[in-house]
């Protein structure tokens, strides 16, 4: 087992890098290696292991190589599996819909609010429907913030009220209103069989019932979250993993400041 | 095993104060009883099923008796009554009030105390099933004998009983000792416990009492094949505390979370509700010798876990306190805590372990719950490993007992197989070539791990002292816990407390009680038989 990693095999590799066939990288240009493990459900076996590669082999893996293979109970076994991916991918023609603002210190955004609004933005928070997992609007919106990024209640000019978990979205809007809030957060942490999807549909079609939709700018964040599902789903941005306070309050101060011009 | 040189004085000041802050809330909350309360006395007394819209037969029964403003006299009393002067079970008499053919209000009265006599009748039957349950564990555990060390604790949660049990023997065969069951997103928040055997559900699985039934079979015939008994972990947290509490009596659970303070705090359930119902479902998991796990763990996801250590130790103490009034022995107390600090601060690993060893030795005969890195998960798998490897270690050397295991995967999906098998096989590992570590080393007096420990009993011999003063409920108000405020008259379930009358019967309390007495002594004697001058 494991002899391939340490090959001194010459490999006729051109190994100048060709964004328009970008591949993956090991250790040496266009090797294309990658890594992945998956569990089986047949007992671990000579068939199993055959089994394995030759899925990696369907997956576009050149040489796919078992590393290590065990048993996880009678009839699931368990791989690691590596090989040089044969696919590649023109990175020069790639297009993502991304949040695409320029990033503001708080410092810088709490001036910015002052010189552009003079008064305080009004942002209202919640992990909405039976979404008990609180860890993604504390994340943003807690004084503490995450991973050293403040919160928005530590931002002077932004009012920030969170309102935790399992929040129906009649309250929500409800409370919305109440607030006066100029943003709505949603965070949405478990998505499950794409309950978040759901959810958020729900919300987004409750607010157009109510004609409230445009009175807010509705921002959504998760694991899951893309900004490109965020469009899809009627949102104005989403946010995804490795998106903090000043991510989201940056978007904030760009797309608020952007509505004001167009409306005067 | 290497102890920290701990300020006993305030760590038994601090205990006075949280016994203090009990006894003010048990007298509070003795004065009310809860329509989940009664339902799980319903339950008790062999109500079960559901009518022809699915409402379980123990609401059907409450809800009658609360539209006839008959609750605060008990479910016992009318059932007892209906009972003797209709000569039927409760069960025939529940059916009869669901199909709308009898008004418990105009049953003919009986004498209280031909009353209080059947249901002393009852209660006895009721809690010899319990115990009849707690035999059949404690002969189990003999037979194959127990694991000493941490108990290896994974989660099942694929929403479909049929693939958690599928899940699960794999999981007991790679070496889990037990198996937690999630529950399904928003089943806490539900007034009722649904009905048979479910495949639906979000992020868990409906916790039911044949889920239970179905789980707990599959573990003992795979507990069977391996020579060892595999224990089953539910939630009883939520609206339906008391009633899954019975649940996990009557299917014989061995572990439950239980913790009216998350349920305040994390999942908005008004606090009067939940601590009344607390009580009671503590008298029912410590009578079933049910291990119950506390929530404290859970403060440091929200709050940060350097700056609030100090509420886990506070609210541990508390929750102790709420325990022993409820008749539950020590060594049932999974009281929770966590590694949850950042793993950027410089000697992270120090605190983390100064205060897990802190909690080993102020609670030296709990069953403690240890909480793995959730918060600072990125989705980056190898790091994760790594991070639970530094969890595993602390738990290996510090000889925590309930050792949920941290999964790689933590902030990406549900566990697959392989997580599971991946996770086990980290702390195995450590267990073996750590096992014996925490012996070997000392404390240096002084040291940052000593300064930590006592600073944070400071803090929490401080805040119960506060708590003390105004009181739990208007702490809870102030957001002292997690950060979290908590309205008095706030949250869910309040609607569903009720005044006990002067006549209020519940026939349970004092039996549960004896039963809890009287296996924590056998448990002790056969500690003391298996240990011999080792013991105590």
């Amino acid at each position: 087992m494991g002899s391939g990693l340490y090959s001194t095999k010459k490999q006729d590799l051109d190994t100048t890098l060709d964004l328009t066939r970008l591949k993956p990288y090991g250790d040496t240009m266009n090797d294309g290696k990658v890594q992945l493990s998956f569990t089986l459900p047949v007992p671990d076996s000579e068939v199993a292991v055959e089994a394995a590669k030759q899925l990696a082999a369907k997956m576009g893996l050149v040489e796919p190589m078992v590393a290590h293979h065990a048993p996880l109970d009678k009839n699931f076994s368990f791989f690691v599996v590596y090989g040089s991916l044969s696919h590649t991918i023109d990175y020069t023609h790639i297009h993502v819909d991304s949040v695409d603002v320029n990033i503001m210190t708080m410092e810088e955004t709490d001036q910015f609010i002052q010189e552009n609004f003079g008064r305080k933005l009004r942002v209202i928070g919640a992990s909405t429907g039976t979404d008990a997992h609180t860890v993604g609007i504390d994340a943003i919106m807690n004084m503490k913030g995450y991973a050293g990024h403040f919160g928005l209640e530590r931002y002077k000019m932004i009012e920030a009220l969170n309102l935790g978990s399992q929040v129906s979205n009649e309250d929500f809007i409800r409370k919305a209103v109440e607030f006066n809030a100029d943003v709505l957060l949603v965070s949405q942490t478990v998505t499950q069989k794409n309950v978040h999807v759901q959810n958020l549909t729900e919300l987004v079609e409750l607010l157009e019932a109510e004609r409230l939709r445009s009175r807010f700018l509705l921002i959504i964040g998760g694991p899951r979250i893309t900004h490109e599902l965020a469009k899809e789903l009627g949102c104005d941005a989403g946010f995804g993993p490795g998106k903090y306070a000043d991510d989201v309050a940056s978007f904030i101060c760009e797309e608020l400041a952007a509505r004001k011009q167009y409306i005067s | 095993m290497a102890k920290l040189r701990l300020d006993w004085d305030k760590v038994n000041q601090a205990r006075d104060a949280a016994k203090q802050i009990a006894e003010d809330t048990y007298n509070y909350t003795q004065q009310f009883t809860t329509t989940t309360v009664e339902r799980s006395i319903c339950r008790l007394l062999g109500i079960d099923g559901v009518d022809a819209m699915d409402v379980p037969l123990p609401n059907v029964v409450v809800e009658h008796l609360a539209a006839g403003q008959l609750l605060g006299y008990g479910a016992s009393f009318w059932l007892g009554q209906a009972s003797i002067s209709l000569g039927k079970e409760p069960q025939e008499i529940a059916e009869m009030i669901s199909r709308g053919e009898l008004d418990l209000s105009q049953t003919e009265p009986v004498d209280p105390f031909e009353i209080r006599l059947w249901a002393e009748k009852k209660a006895e039957a009721a809690v010899s099933k319990i115990h009849h349950n707690r035999i059949i564990r404690e002969e189990k555990l003999r037979e194959y004998g127990d694991k000493s060390g941490p108990l290896l604790y994974v989660i099942v949660a694929t929403g479909n009983i049929y693939e958690d049990i599928i899940q699960a023997k794999a999981a007991a065969k790679q070496g889990a000792d037990v198996i937690a069951v999630i529950r399904t997103t928003g089943q806490s928040l539900l007034d009722y416990v649904p009905y048979g055997a479910t495949t639906e559900g979000f992020g868990g699985t409906m916790a039911t009492q044949e889920n239970f039934r179905l789980m707990r079979a599959a573990l003992d015939e795979t507990g069977e094949e391996l020579g060892r008994y595999i224990r089953l972990c539910n939630y009883c947290s939520g609206l339906c505390m008391p009633e899954i509490a019975v649940m996990g009596a009557f299917e014989r659970l061995d572990v439950m979370l239980n913790d009216a303070l998350y349920g305040i705090l994390f999942r908005d359930i008004n606090m009067q509700r939940t601590l009344i119902d607390q009580s009671f479902s503590r008298m029912v998991n410590a009578a079933a010798g049910i291990i119950i796990n506390t929530g404290e763990d859970n403060y440091l996801t929200t709050a940060d876990a350097y700056e609030e250590a100090h509420t886990v130790l506070a609210s541990q103490l508390i929750n102790e306190q709420f325990a022993l009034k409820a008749g539950m022995p020590e060594e049932q107390m999974g009281l929770g805590h966590a590694f949850e600090m950042n793993p950027e601060l410089k000697n992270a690993f120090l605190y983390e372990f100064a205060q897990a060893q802190m909690a080993r030795q102020i609670f030296p005969n709990a069953p403690l719950k240890y909480m793995p890195p959730t918060k600072f998960k990125t989705g980056d798998i190898f790091k994760g490993h790594i991070q639970d490897a530094l969890f595993n270690m602390v738990t290996v050397i510090s000889h925590q007992r309930i050792h949920l295991l941290g999964m790689l995967t933590e902030a990406i999906h549900t566990p697959f197989m392989s997580d599971r098998a991946l996770a086990i096989a980290n702390a195995r590992y450590i267990a073996t070539s750590m096992a014996d570590f925490g012996d070997d080393i000392e404390f240096r007096e002084g040291g940052i791990m000593e300064q930590r420990a006592n600073e944070v009993l400071d803090l929490a011999l401080d805040l119960l002292q506060n708590i003390k003063r105004d009181g739990l409920f208007r702490t809870l108000e102030e957001g002292k816990f997690a950060g979290i405020k908590r309205p008095f008259e706030g949250g869910k379930g309040l609607a569903g407390v009720v005044l006990k009358e002067e006549q209020y019967l519940n026939p349970f309390v004092e039996l549960l009680m004896e039963e809890a007495r009287i296996g924590s002594l056998r448990y002790h004697q056969y500690k003391k038989t298996e240990q011999g001058e080792n013991y105590g």
